[in-house]
């Protein structure tokens, strides 16, 4: 019973499934949702990985590293405009955000 | 064996604390289940033997963003009773979409194999007598430079974009102004006040300098306020 790919990306496909429910069961919490984006961003750099691990290819890891960064920058940017919604209306409620619908 | 231990361990670990970072009502529990999450992620990173992204994951994500998240949380005063509200009317919508995903990932990854020509595919193979952070730096900065400036690039624009985003001139502070404080003059900003005997002792608010008018004051100060 050794560890191989099917075990990986068994975990990272539960962990991409909790993810998504995060951000339906969250529909409120802008900053759950986030959380849950990164949840997701860090199973798919582990599916990268495991890829990578079993086929002996490095290129899965330098994609993963990648994804990374961009995971990194977008959790930045969305909390930026988290606190700037929340000093606009006094409350983070997505529900809320229709003011451009016009 | 210990590999495969470790493996469960890890991934069970990880698991538990994703699904509480999801359904726990209180965001900074949910933050600190994230930071636990990532660790066992990276515990997982080890075991399939990329190391030196394990360790990238524990210095960004446990070290930036999760204390961001946690900064965040903190610093916005949120009534969070209120956002966990309609928890059990979309749980089930969530549990219809999850286990519709997860029936397909299953799927997917029941009828799925190795291409035949798998191996002689590989972009770039392992070297076999390197150290896995030699092998990504020899990659990164040779065949695959330009995509890594790119991620410096996107990394440049979130931090300047977070910057001008939350930054925001505030009307009340008191920044230094050098053109405003070498002209001005002894005339607008001295004025003498002749005191009658005993208000100095009242209330009457702080006595700053005068920029703008100098001549209204002084009625204020004179005007004793009834205690």
């Amino acid at each position: 019973m050794t560890v191989g790919l099917g075990h990986y990306l068994g975990v990272s496909a539960i962990l991409l499934v909790v993810g998504v429910f995060g951000i339906f069961l969250n529909r409120k919490n802008v900053i759950i949702i986030l959380m849950s984006v990164e949840l997701i961003l860090l199973a798919v750099n582990l599916n990268l990985v495991a890829f990578s691990a079993a086929l002996g290819d490095m290129v899965g890891q330098v994609f993963a590293m990648f994804v990374l960064t961009v995971a990194a920058s977008e959790a930045a940017i969305g909390l930026a405009i988290l606190v700037i919604y929340f000093r606009n209306r006094g409350s983070i409620e997505v529900e809320d955000v229709n003011l451009m619908k016009g | 064996m210990i590999t495969t231990v470790a493996f469960y361990v890890f991934a069970t670990i990880m698991l538990v604390s994703a699904a509480l970072v999801v359904t726990s009502r209180n965001p900074v529990y949910s933050v600190l289940f994230l930071i636990l999450a990532f660790f066992n992620a990276a515990g997982l990173f080890l075991l399939a033997g990329a190391e030196f992204l394990a360790m990238i994951l524990v210095i960004v994500y446990v070290g930036a963003v999760a204390v961001l998240f946690l900064f965040v949380v903190m610093m916005l005063n949120v009534n969070f009773v209120q956002l966990s509200e309609g928890f059990q009317r979309y749980s089930r919508v969530g549990l219809v979409i999850g286990a519709v995903l997860f029936l397909e990932l299953v799927f997917v990854l029941g009828g799925w194999t190795f291409a035949p020509g798998s191996q002689t595919l590989r972009l770039a193979p392992m070297p076999p007598d390197l150290h896995n952070t030699q092998a990504l730096g020899q990659l990164i900065y040779t065949k695959y430079f330009l995509l890594f400036q790119t991620s410096g690039l996107i990394l440049l624009v979130a931090m300047i974009g977070a910057i001008v985003l939350t930054l925001r001139g505030r009307v009340e502070s008191r920044r230094q102004d050098i053109s405003r404080q070498t002209s001005r003059n002894v005339a607008e900003t001295l004025v003498s006040v002749t005191m009658p005997l005993g208000s100095g002792t009242k209330s009457i608010g702080i006595f700053r300098p005068l920029v703008s008018e100098p001549e209204a004051p002084p009625e204020k100060i004179h005007a004793p306020e009834a205690h």
